[in-house]
C-alpha cells in the first residue's frame, strides 16, 4: 500500500537538449523561413493587443517553441487574435502573424 | 633622415613602417620572433568577407620590401629609454638601438583557456578554443575527441572577457563576429552538424558584421542560446556534457556536444606588458594606454613613444591598419618637415 507521505519526486526543469524533438520546429521554418532571423527584441510582445489583457507573451512563446518545449503552447496560442501588430514592429520582418498560425496547426497535429 | 624604430612585425607594425619608408623616414622593425605577422598566419579566412589570411600576409610582406626599411628578426625590445632628443631601445641582450621616435606596435596574444578551469580546456579533449578551430578550419580537418566527424558543434562567447574572474573586464570585441565566422565555415565543412553559439549578448558592431550573423541564423542554420555556459564535464564517450541557462525562457538546460569551443578573447602580448611596465606607459590591463579616447590617441605618455594597433586595446585586422596609419601620420605631423 502507497503511503503517503504530503510530498513527492519533482520532475526536473532542466531542458534536456539531448531528449527534445525538434522536427516541429523545422517544420515551421519550412512554411515560414524568417523565423529563424528571431533576435529575441520583444517588440512583439511589446505591441500585441493580447498581451495587454493575459500573460501571452509571444515572444516566449517563439523562445520556447526553438527550444522544442511544445508543452501547454498550443493552449496559449489560442490568446492570439491574428491582429498581426507584431508583424508590423517586427526588426528582422518576421512573417509573425502566418508563423503562429502555423504554430497552431503544427501543433494540433502534433 | 629621421630614424623611427618600431616595435612589432604584426599589421600594425608593417603597415606604419611602410607609410613611414614611404615618406622619407628611415624605419628600423624590431621582431622579437623569427617571421614577422604570426597572430595573422593562424587563421585560415577573416571575416567578413571570408577572405584569405595568407593572401592578406602576403600582401603585408610585400610592404616590408620597400626601401628604408631595416627589418630586424629574433629581437626583443624591452625597454626604452630617453636621452636627450634620442630613444634608446634596449634589447634582451642589453645592446641599445638608437632612434628619433619610437612605435610601439607589439600586439596582443590569445587568452590562455586553462585559466577558467570550469570548462575543461587541456584536459577533457572535447574542448578546444577559437584558435584551435581554425586551425581545424585551415587543415580542413575538423574532427570530435575521438577523431570522428563531430555531429554537434557548440561555440561559447567571452571566455575571459567579460569576467571579473578572469581580471578582464572589457570585451575583447572581435569574438561574436569570430564565432559567427567559424560557425559558417564549419557549417560549409559539415552540412549536418547541429551548430549553437552560447553567447550573452551578440556584438556585431562592424560593416557586415549584423548582415553575416543574419545569414548564420536564416541560412546556415546556426542557433543562438543566450545563456553563458556555467561549466562543462567529460560524458563516459568523450562528449562533453555542458549546463547552462536559456535566459530567454528562463530556464536551465544541458546538453551533450562533441566540441566544445572556447572563444578566447584578446590579452596584450608578453611584450607590451613588458615596455608598458618599464616604460610606466602601461594602463588598465597592461594594454598601453594612449592620451586621449578621440585625438591624441596614438600618443603615449611618454614624450615621442607612440602606439598602434591592439597592444593598445582589442581590435580587428581592419581598425589595426587604420589604426597604424593614424599613427604614422601622427609621427609625420611631429617629426616631418614643415612648410
Amino acid at each position: 500500500m502507497a503511503v503517503n507521505f504530503g510530498y513527492s519526486i519533482s520532475t526536473t526543469r532542466v531542458i534536456n537538449f539531448d531528449n527534445c524533438d525538434f522536427n516541429l520546429l523545422h517544420q515551421l521554418e519550412e512554411i515560414v523561413p524568417s523565423y529563424k532571423r528571431c533576435l529575441n527584441c520583444g517588440a512583439c510582445t511589446a505591441t500585441c493587443s493580447a498581451q495587454q489583457f493575459t500573460k501571452f507573451n509571444i515572444r516566449k512563446i517563439k523562445s520556447l517553441f526553438t527550444s522544442a518545449q511544445y508543452d501547454k503552447l498550443a493552449k496559449e496560442l489560442d490568446k492570439c487574435m491574428l491582429c498581426g501588430k507584431c508583424t508590423l514592429v517586427c526588426p528582422r520582418g518576421i512573417n509573425l502573424r502566418p508563423a503562429i498560425m502555423n504554430m497552431r496547426k503544427i501543433l494540433s497535429n502534433k | 633622415m629621421k630614424k623611427i624604430a618600431v616595435i612589432g612585425a604584426g599589421p600594425a607594425g608593417i603597415e606604419a613602417s611602410y607609410i613611414l619608408a614611404s615618406n622619407n623616414f628611415e624605419v628600423t622593425l624590431f621582431e622579437k620572433s623569427s617571421s614577422p605577422l604570426s597572430n595573422i598566419l593562424d587563421k585560415a579566412y577573416l571575416f567578413p568577407d571570408f577572405s584569405s589570411a595568407t593572401e592578406l600576409a602576403d600582401k603585408l610582406s610585400a610592404k616590408l620590401l620597400q626601401k628604408n626599411i631595416q627589418v630586424v628578426l629574433d629581437k626583443e625590445i624591452v625597454d626604452i629609454k630617453k636621452d636627450g632628443d634620442i630613444y634608446k631601445l634596449i634589447d634582451k641582450e642589453e645592446k641599445s638601438h638608437i632612434a628619433d621616435a619610437v612605435l610601439i606596435a607589439t600586439g596582443y596574444t590569445i587568452f590562455d583557456a586553462h585559466r577558467k578551469e570550469e570548462y575543461g580546456y587541456g584536459i577533457y579533449k572535447g574542448v578546444v578554443t577559437s584558435l584551435d578551430l581554425e586551425k581545424m578550419i585551415r587543415h580542413k580537418q575538423i574532427f570530435n575527441s575521438i577523431g570522428d566527424i563531430p555531429s554537434r558543434i557548440t561555440f561559447l562567447q567571452c571566455v575571459g572577457s567579460r569576467d571579473e574572474k578572469s581580471g578582464n573586464n572589457y570585451c575583447s570585441k572581435v569574438c561574436c563576429v569570430t564565432a559567427v565566422k567559424q560557425a559558417i565555415e564549419v557549417r560549409k565543412a559539415l552540412p549536418d552538424a547541429e551548430i549553437y553559439i552560447f553567447y550573452m549578448d551578440l556584438r556585431m558592431w562592424g560593416q557586415g558584421f549584423e548582415e553575416l550573423y543574419r545569414e548564420a541564423q536564416e541560412k546556415y542554420d546556426i542557433r543562438f542560446v543566450r545563456g553563458r555556459i556555467s561549466e562543462a564535464s567529460a560524458t563516459f564517450d568523450g562528449k562533453v556534457q555542458i549546463k547552462s541557462e536559456d535566459t530567454l525562457i528562463g530556464q536551465p538546460l544541458k546538453m551533450n556536444t562533441d566540441l566544445l569551443v572556447l572563444m578566447a578573447g584578446m590579452e596584450p602580448s608578453q611584450g607590451t606588458k613588458t615596455i608598458g611596465k618599464n616604460c610606466h606607459i602601461g594602463g588598465e590591463y597592461q594594454f598601453i594606454s594612449s592620451q586621449g579616447a578621440h585625438i591624441q590617441d596614438n600618443l603615449t605618455t611618454m614624450e615621442g613613444i607612440y602606439v598602434a594597433g591592439t597592444a593598445k586595446r582589442p581590435m580587428s585586422i581592419r581598425d589595426t591598419l587604420t589604426d597604424a596609419d593614424s599613427a604614422a601620420v601622427q609621427i609625420m605631423m611631429d617629426l616631418g618637415e614643415k612648410l
